[in-house]
Formats: structure tokens, sequence, C-alpha cells
């Protein structure tokens, strides 16, 4: 599914540059729930944004559903993203003026379907991260966890193979982050591969791979034995 | 493209970023509405203007030179400078023969007289005329006719007056026409009523009498006060008017260099200084509205700009969903089209409104001072293309800022 093979990334920083990513290499085959451990600065998103093609790296190969990613424009990009890729972010980045309806419908928009097939299929996403009821309240109209669902549903809306989190429960307390993480596992349980950012323990834990990173390089990556959590 | 446009997302979409902007929506449809309402209201009164003039010079031979004697000023074949100088009747037929392009020649007398009707009296100029002034210089009638080549042959006692010098002879309301005026101690009976539409080119007003009856009862013999000359289509009224003045010196024996014998009063260098001037007066106004119309335009690709720079997340996110550069693009470039084409619209409207209600006030009746002020519709869509081909490169500048940075750095602006 995501295939990474001695992957570079550095930030110029004035006549410096700063190497973030040191040769990474990671494979994650489809239905993973792989989460990605380390502190703060460690390069985790820098990671996760290239592998959303959010951002390009400077060497190495990265291979998206069998398909070697070079020299791509925006145009082919958004394309993959809006195909491939669903996006969490830890600031939920939805758009403020549409409603939680309007704001899961939007990658449909983009994918160029017909509005009524976009409003059902968007509802029935809502309805399928609890929001039914919720769908025409605008994102100041709900809370965090509320906030963190509807943009879950916005990932799924457009059946991505990969969905993207970077710190997803990073701005929730402890109990809406567990109803996040058990909104993933049920993802991930229905065959959805699941890549998370996160740094913290419990979360990673409820995964089923940690991988961890430390200084751009990977210091760790192993399988997680749920029955212990559970 | 063309599903895009009809597509209701599109317009949902500009409707509610317009609608999140409403302080700047505003003043960006006031910009640029206001330069086009300036367009159409300067364009509209400059055309007023120039239509006013033209009426007032349609009454006129505008290629026309007002020639008379004067007195010499250089002695010559025995006469002393300061000889009294006076056009003859036999000048016109020399003049006729011997400079070519005339189109018409027109002898005309002037003297003041007492002008008395009942219990009043009033000083005025009172011409002989020809039928023929009508034609040069058009006498709108109000009641009855000019003189007409009859009273010229019967050197009838018949007068034409001009509505000033009626108002003054006549009370309120009276019907002139058929009554009789005493001038200078003989009768004349009224055959019509003018009004000037403006006073110029040469003495007006007052009372028209037969140039024959004219020339019998002022004992003039054949004298002439001054001729009015007209040059056809294609002939220098200046040159003609040189050439008439060298003859006349020629046959009244005066030096030939004799600037002063003559004098002379070419109407079309009067009216070119006023044409002159409305030409000036137009291309100011294309100026000032052109101007204000790029200000306006620029108003909006600055405010759209700024409408960028606050949505770049909002792009961001836009971006990583799927939207691809393209869709960015043309939704920020039809949000500028709309913007203009409303503003536009509004302020054709407006200065179509002002125009009307500017017609209402001041461009009715003689007294006008603006006839029909209007815009040439093609001129209005030329200068609403303009606005819009305008709005929309303006567009592009954040168009394009929008969707050259990484979707990663938008989305990392908060
Ligand atoms: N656009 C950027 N320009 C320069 N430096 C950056 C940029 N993005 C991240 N960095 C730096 O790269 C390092 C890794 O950042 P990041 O991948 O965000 O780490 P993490 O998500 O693990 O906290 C940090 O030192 C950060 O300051
Ligand atoms: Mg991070």
């Amino acid at each position: 599914m995501i295939e990474i093979k001695n992957l570079h990334k550095s930030y110029p920083m004035g006549k410096e540059s700063l190497h973030v990513l040191k040769g990474l290499n990671l494979k994650i085959e489809e239905g993973e729930f792989v989460s990605i451990m380390g502190s703060s600065g460690s390069g985790k998103s820098t990671l996760l944004n290239i592998v959303g093609l959010l951002d390009v790296h400077d060497e190495g190969d990265y291979i998206l559903n069998g398909e070697l990613i070079e020299n791509l424009n925006e145009k082919k990009a958004a394309v993959l993203r809006n195909k491939f890729l669903g996006f969490v972010f830890q600031s939920f980045n939805l758009i403020n003026y549409k409603t939680a309806l309007e704001n899961v419908s939007l990658p449909l928009y983009y994918a160029g379907v017909g509005r009524k097939e976009r409003q059902e299929t968007a509802m029935e996403y809502l309805e399928k991260v609890g929001l039914g009821a919720w769908a025409n309240h605008l994102p100041s109209e709900l809370s965090g966890g509320q906030k963190q669902r509807v943009a879950i549903a916005r990932a799924l809306v457009t059946q991505p193979k990969v969905i993207l989190a970077d710190e997803p429960t990073g701005a929730l307390d402890s109990t809406t982050t567990d109803s996040v993480m058990d909104l993933l596992k049920e993802i991930n349980n229905e065959g959805m591969t699941v890549f998370v950012i996160t740094h913290e323990e419990e979360v990673a834990e409820q995964s089923k791979r940690i991988v961890r990173l430390k200084d751009g390089v990977i210091i760790s990556d192993e399988k997680v034995n749920q029955k212990v959590k559970a | 493209m063309i599903k895009f446009l009809f597509d209701r997302d599109t317009w949902q979409e500009i409707y509610s970023s317009i609608r999140k902007n409403k302080l700047r929506t505003g003043i960006t449809i006031i910009g640029v509405m206001w330069g086009i309402f300036l367009l159409v209201v300067l364009l509209g009164a400059a055309r007023g203007v120039g239509n006013k003039f033209d009426t007032i010079f349609g009454d006129f031979a505008t290629n026309s030179v007002f020639i008379w004697g004067q007195q010499t000023s250089m002695p010559f074949k025995g006469f002393q400078e300061g000889k009294q100088l006076r056009l003859k009747r036999a000048d016109v037929g020399k003049i006729e023969a011997e400079i070519k392009g005339i189109e018409y020649i027109l002898p005309r007398n002037i003297t003041n007289s007492l002008v008395v009707n009942e219990t009043k009296t009033l000083t005025t100029g009172v011409f002989g005329d020809y039928p023929l002034l009508d034609l040069l210089q058009k006498k709108h009638m109000v009641f009855g006719r000019f003189i007409n080549e009859n009273d010229i042959v019967y050197k009838k006692k018949v007068c034409v007056i001009e509505n000033e010098t009626y108002k003054q002879l006549f009370d309120k309301g009276v019907n002139p026409l058929g009554t009789y005026l005493t001038i200078n101690e003989v009768s004349y009976q009224i055959v019509g009523l003018y009004k000037n539409q403006m006073r110029m080119g040469g003495p007006q007003g007052g009372i028209h009498i037969p140039f024959t009856t004219f020339q019998q009862v002022y004992n003039q013999a054949d004298n002439i006060g001054w001729l009015m000359v007209t040059a056809s289509e294609g002939f220098d009224i200046r040159q003609m008017e040189e050439d008439i003045k060298l003859m006349l010196r020629n046959i009244h024996s005066v030096h030939p260099e004799d600037e002063r014998a003559f004098g002379s009063f070419n109407m079309g260098d009067q009216i070119s200084k006023v044409t002159g001037f409305l030409t000036g007066m137009q291309f100011l106004t294309w100026f000032v509205g052109i101007a204000t119309l790029i200000a306006g335009v620029f108003a909006i690709g600055n405010i759209l700009l700024i409408t960028v720079k606050e949505r770049t997340n909002e792009i961001g996110i836009r971006r990583a969903l799927g939207a691809k550069p393209a869709e960015i693009r043309r939704q920020i470039i039809l949000e500028s089209i709309f913007l203009t084409t409303i503003a536009g619209t509004l302020g054709i409207i407006f200065g179509g409104l002002v125009l009307m209600l500017i017609n209402a006030a001041v461009g009715q009746g003689d007294e006008a001072t603006l006839v029909n002020p209007t815009v040439d519709i093609p001129v209005i869509l030329i200068a609403f293309a303009t606005l819009v081909v305008l709005g929309t490169l303006i567009g592009l500048i954040p168009a394009q800022r929008a969707v050259s940075i990484r979707p990663i750095e938008a989305l990392r602006e908060e």
C-alpha cells in the first residue's frame, strides 16, 4: 500500500539546511493500523505530509498504491489525494462557514460527484460517526470531539485507501480521545488502512503496529499485543 | 467550464465568500460602481453640452464671414487716409463673379430707429433683409412668416419682429400679427414673430423689414451695411475672406495693403474655438472616467488579494481534499468577475438614472443647458467589457498566489 525506501527530507534554513528525515524505510500493507511515535520535532509530521502528498521528499523512493511518486504536478497530486487519501488533522481543519454536512461532502464535490448523491453519501458517513442529527450545524456549534468526528467522516467519504491522521487526539480530552480512537479502530476493522501520528503511549497502544522515530531515523518498529489492552 | 458556471455549488461558494466579507465586498462594489457611474454621467453630460452647441450652431451657417466698410488707414491714389468706405450694391455682383466657391452672398443693412406701438416706444436696431437670411441664420417663427420675395419686389411696408423686441412693445399674450408698428414715423404691418436660440453672429434681434423697403425709406441708395458670405463645401472661408477684402480694396481704390479699410468677422474661427473646447472636455471626461475605473479594478484586485491571504488556510484544506489548482483559480477569478459585473451594472443603472434626472431638470425647452444627454450603448459595452477583462486579470494575481504555495504551507497558516 505504502512503501518508503531510503527517504530523506531537509528544510532549508537560510544558508544551512535542517536534515529532518534521514533515510527512512517503511512498508505498510493494506488494512494495517500503524502509529508513528516520537517526541516533538522528531519529524513525524514531515513524514506524514510526504506520505499525504502535501509536501515533497528530497531523496529516496515513495510508492503509493503501486505507483512511484516522482515529478508529481499539483494537479495530479490533487487527484491522488482525493482518490487515495483521507486526512484528519489535530486542529480539525473544518471550513468554518460550512455546515457539518457541507464539510463532509466537499471532497465528493472535488471528485466530481453529483449534488444529490453527494448529499446522500455525506449524510451516510455523518450517521456512521454518530452525528446525523448535527448535519446542519456549523463547526462552531460542535464540541472538539464532534468536530474530529466530522473530520473523520470527511476523510472517509471518498472511500480512500488510507486515512492519515496527524495527532487526531492532540486537542481532545481523554474521554473524547477514547471515542475518537474507537472510531478509528472500527474503521480499521472494516478494512481501512489507518496511519496515525501521536506522541501519547495510550493512543499508540490502541493501534496494531508502532513505529518509533527519533532524530529522523526509525529506532523501532513492532506489532502491538492488542490483548494486553483489552 | 460551462458546467462549472451553471453549477449551483460554484455560486454558493461565491455567495458564502462574499457574504463572509461584507465590508470588503461593499467597498469593492462601491469603488467600481463609482468609476463606471462617473464615466456614464460625465460622457452623457459632455454629449448633452455638445448637442446643445450643435443645435445652436445648426441655426447658423458656420462657414460664413461678415464684411463691412471702415475707414482707410493709408493714403492711396490721391485720397487722404481716413476716407469713410461703404459697401455698394454693385460690389455684390462683382464679388460673385470673381471669387470662386461662394455659396451665398447676402447684403444687410441696419439702423437704429424709434419704434412705437400705441403707448410703448423702444429704440432698437431695424434691419433691411432678404429672405435668404432665414437660410443662413435660421429664424424660428412663432407666428407668421419671414420676409419673402414679394415683399422685396414690391417694397412692402411689412416687418418681422424678434421675441425680445415683441415683449418690450406688447402686453403679454397679445397676438401681434396684422397689427402695425410705427418705425421712424412710417407704419409697418407685422407679418411674423420669431424666437432666437442664441444671440450670436453679428447684430441680431430687433426688427426686420424688406431690404428694398429699407433702401427707400432710409434713403440708402446703393449702400450696404455689411455683407454676409458663406463658402461652398470644400472652400476655405478664411482664404475667401482675404480674397474678398483684397478685391474690395481694389474696387474702392484703397491701398492693397490697407488691412483696416474693410472689417470682417469669421464665424468659423469662433466656432472652432468652441468645438475645440468641447473636444478637450470630452477627452478629459474619458480620462477621468477611465482613471476612476482602473482605480476601482485595482481596488478589487487588492481586496481579493487580502481575501486570499485570509483564506489561505481554507485553500490549503480544499487542496488537501483534492481541489485542483485550476479549480481554486477559477473560483477566485469568477468571484472577481462577479463583483465587477454587479458593480458595473449598478454603476450603469445609477448613471443612467442621473442622466435622466439631469435631462428632466435642465434638458428641457429652449433654455436647456443640455440637450439629450446620452451615452452610446457600444461605448458602455466596451467600458463594461474592459472592466470585466481587467477584473479577470486582476483576479488572476491573488488566484495565482493561492495555488503557487505548497498545500502544507497553506495549511500551516492560521
Ligand atoms: N516548513 C518547515 N521549514 C523549516 N523547518 C521545518 C518545517 N516544518 C518542520 N520543520 C522542522 O522540522 C523538524 C520536524 O518537524 P515535524 O515533522 O513537524 O516534527 P513533529 O511532527 O514530529 O513534531 C522540526 O525541527 C521543525 O522545526
Ligand atoms: Mg507534528
